[in-house]
């Protein structure tokens, strides 16, 4: 490896001289040598018509199998694609006994049936499952990058891997020349950020070429932890090198680290205009053309996107009292200002396209460049880090007291090179610090790690250690569910001050927003298929801000709504971002103006145009459903997915210790005069707590059953008969699942 | 005295939208706001003037990354 060699001067944009960045790539023909082929199995390359190959590709790493699958009209109809086809292809892998370190366990990659077009942003997405490590039900990741599309453009509308392999083994799909081969690769460098650079090399034929390489890798974190994530790469021409683009959740890095799986790297033909041969392509150029205007037109006005990406939110959430502070105490800082967009704007090279997938004028993706890392193993490399997107610097930064912007960096890449999530490292960090403050955590017990609020060099050594598989970061890499357990069954605290700080919910961390002021948002964490993640539903202006959603009722067809709304950008291989964080100019002029009536058009639209199939937006709302229950009922099946499991975190729901319901006195009291109908005067503040608790735990109950009501499932979150039936779901082994639920 | 989002807030003379944003730290860009169900244009938040007991909806569009 070389540190500081000339790449191309070419490159050197704005402030930030990229001749400097550390490369990766010498000697990366001598571990290619090592490489000792498995197995090697032909194919005929296709390109998808109507948005379908009609095949998925299997691969089992126990016995070398590969084998391509047919895709069913069943599997269209009642599936679509992406989260759809991984769900039941998983189905139909595991039993309800698999756990997610056994081999049949699978990960199962689709991008769906419209992704891969390059003239509507943001459609380029592909959607991971697996059982979790973490929540041992299904987790779905959303990620960019271009694998998916590439993996479509080879052939297949989904890659379902299971099984073990003996040695750390590499897939190679090349799509061009028909070749599919699992290879022995005992030498390769284990962090993305090293090993994507080397693999784009190995693989792609020419300079040129590397564009049309796309690698999946994992690093050192997931190979000692259950939080490990997936990176899936596109090569980036004007910065000459690899960027990386996250599946987060749920630990899918993990399983694919169990399964001795170093990587997997697809070469795809030359992206061209209608390579999913849609049905109307006239109506997809004109519907794409549509949103790049409006882009144009009115981003720079609204959330400017395309300067600032997603953490234009950090100072924005911190104004509204939602950005999670010290473990989600609090929802504001007064230092927030140093880790704001405008720090990032500043950090982030502008003026180059950074668009995940082709045609995206969003370009929400933002470069920091320049970054000279100060810890670790590539300590005093000059580093690009991918983001902060406003996930990464309210998780690893407000919720553990950090605010200097150059360990936020820091801490963003460790998580990303060795393949561990950001949100879930920032919320199981911000626990632990909080554990350390009340004295749960001591040095004795962190093995010497000082972990006091904002203490980053002591939460990136946490870090280091997790990926050299030592101290107390293998309790970290725990995850906060099984370090609640343990924590009490070690007598380390109180048992329900542990419990209630903990943010966790089915055994997955939470996502980064302050849920306490809005019942509707504690739903839609709590009541998610897979975890406290806000891609199901992000309500908190809609009930906190608006009051647009007062009644229960009104809360519950919030969350019947959004969460299968939003279901189905996972089933077509859609980013969310370009729904919402852009609206037309009549936009306020319009019906049901938040749910951007116009755009969900677009998407009814973009589906039928490429498919053939006429939709509406009912139709688009059904598809979702079929899937939603379905994954419902998966989780029945895998022994979860109850109540019982939907049950949040008291955090999330309102104020655990005194200094936070101090810290916002004026507020609580009100809200116990007001609405609770007790006179807070002359009361004790531990009393206050306790007469909040049973109020806003009676309501959080009363939510779910209203919601469990409005969804079609029973008091218990069982979904009806009547409901499976109605969705068309109703297969034998579905209705066995649910039958000692509902007689 | 104006009614924002179901809350009672003080009113002043001259009181413009623009001065209902900074007095609630609304910061979000993405408002759809009435005054008395009619809609005001984005670009004239600075010149439009709130009535004494108006009814102000500001409505948020969603967020969350």
């Amino acid at each position: 490896m070389s540190h500081g060699e000339p790449i191309n001067k070419e490159r050197k944009h704005c402030n930030v001289d990229f001749t400097l960045r550390t490369e990766y790539i010498e000697g990366w023909e001598a571990i290619r040598a090592a490489h000792r082929l498995v197995v090697e199995v032909p194919f005929t390359p296709s390109l998808p018509q109507r948005g379908y190959n009609n095949r998925t590709l299997y691969v089992n790493f126990s016995t070398n199998e590969i084998k391509e699958k047919p895709v069913t009209q069943q599997m269209k109809d009642i599936f679509i694609g992406g989260r759809g086809f991984g769900l039941w292809r998983l189905w139909h892998a595991v039993t309800p006994k698999t756990r997610w370190n056994d081999p049949e366990n699978e990960i199962v990659i689709s991008p769906g049936p419209v992704a891969g077009i390059t003239q509507y942003p943001g459609s380029g997405k592909s959607l991971v499952v697996s059982i979790s490590p973490q929540t041992d039900i299904p987790i779905d990741s959303n990620v960019g990058g271009y694998f998916g599309p590439l993996l479509k453009f080879s052939g297949f509308d989904a890659l379902e891997l299971q099984g073990k392999a003996e040695q750390d083994v590499i897939l190679f799909i090349d799509g061009v020349k028909g070749i599919i081969r699992i290879e022995e690769a005992p030498l390769e460098p284990i962090n993305s950020h090293v090993l994507a650079e080397v693999l784009t090399r190995m693989y792609a034929e020419s300079e040129e070429d590397r564009i049309n390489v796309s690698v999946v890798s994992t690093g050192a974190g997931a190979d000692h932890s259950l939080i490990g994530m997936l990176n899936f790469t596109w090569w980036d021409k004007r910065r000459g090198c690899i960027r990386l683009k996250q599946a987060g959740r749920g630990g899918i890095g993990t399983v694919f680290r169990n399964k001795k799986i170093r990587a997997l790297v697809c070469r795809g033909p030359v992206i061209k205009a209608d390579m999913n041969h849609v049905v109307d392509f006239e109506t997809i150029a004109k519907t794409g053309i549509k949103l790049h205007k409006e882009i144009h037109n009115n981003d720079p006005h609204q959330c400017v996107m395309r300067r600032n990406g997603t953490a234009h939110i950090v100072e924005i959430m911190d104004a509204y009292d939602l950005l999670p502070t010290h473990n989600f105490q609090y929802g504001s800082h007064p230092d927030t200002h140093k880790i704001a967009s405008t720090v990032w704007q500043a950090r982030c090279t502008q003026m180059t396209v950074d668009g995940c997938w082709y045609g995206c004028s969003m370009a929400c993706a933002k470069g920091a460049d320049g970054l000279v890392l100060k810890t670790g193993p590539y300590k005093g490399h000059m580093v690009t880090v991918d983001g902060p997107e406003y996930e990464n610097a309210a998780g690893l930064g407000s919720n553990s007291g950090i605010f200097d912007p150059d360990y936020l960096l820091e801490l963003n890449f460790y998580c990303d090179t060795y393949g561990m999530c950001t949100i879930t490292w920032g919320t199981l960090c911000a626990f632990i610090m909080e554990c350390y403050q009340r004295g749960i955590l001591n040095l004795e017990r962190t093995g010497g790690l000082d972990l006091t609020w904002g203490n980053a060099e002591a939460d990136l050594e946490m870090m280091h250690q997790v990926a050299r598989g030592e101290g107390f970061g293998l309790i970290a890499g725990q995850g906060v569910k099984k370090m609640k357990e343990m924590f009490i069954t070690k007598g380390w605290g109180d048992p329900q001050l542990i419990r209630d700080i903990g943010m966790e919910n089915k055994g997955l961390e939470y996502s980064q927003y302050l849920s306490k002021e809005s019942l509707a948002q504690q739903g839609g964490y709590a009541f998610t298929n897979k975890g406290p993640q806000h891609d199901e539903a992000w309500l908190i202006f809609m009930d906190m801000v608006n009051k647009q959603i007062p009644t229960f009722e009104d809360k519950a067809e919030a969350l019947y709504y959004f969460p299968l709304f939003r279901t189905w950008f996972g089933l077509n291989g859609f980013c969310k971002l370009p729904w919402n964080d852009v609206v037309p100019s009549n936009n306020s002029q319009q019906p049901e103006a938040h749910k951007i009536p116009e755009h969900v058009q677009n998407y009814v639209d973009l589906f039928s145009a490429t498919t053939g199939i006429q939709i509406t937006k009912d139709e688009l709302l059904m598809q979702s459903a079929r899937v939603y229950n379905f994954q419902r009922i998966f989780n029945i099946r895998m022994g979860k997915g109850l109540r019982e499991h939907d049950r949040a975190p008291y955090r999330s729901v309102g104020p655990v210790t005194r200094e936070e319901y101090e810290s916002r006195a004026e507020r609580y009291d009100k809200q116990m005069r007001d609405d609770i109908g007790i006179d807070p005067a002359g009361k004790t503040t531990d009393e206050k707590i306790a007469i909040h608790r049973k109020y806003r735990t009676d309501r959080f109950e009363k939510l779910m059953d209203v919601v469990y009501k409005r969804r079609g499932w029973t008091s218990q979150g069982v979904p009806t008969y009547a409901r499976i039936k109605e969705l068309g779901i109703d297969f034998p082994e579905v209705l066995e699942v649910v039958k000692p639920f509902l007689g | 005295m104006i009614n924002v989002n179901g809350e009672s807030m003080d009113w002043q003379d001259g009181m413009s939208v623009r001065d209902i944003l900074k007095a609630r730290k609304f910061l979000f860009p993405l408002l759809i706001i009435a005054i008395n169900g009619s809609i005001v244009d984005a670009k004239a938040y600075d010149i439009t003037i709130v009535p004494d007991e108006a009814e102000v909806k500001i409505i948020h569009l969603l967020s969350g990354g």
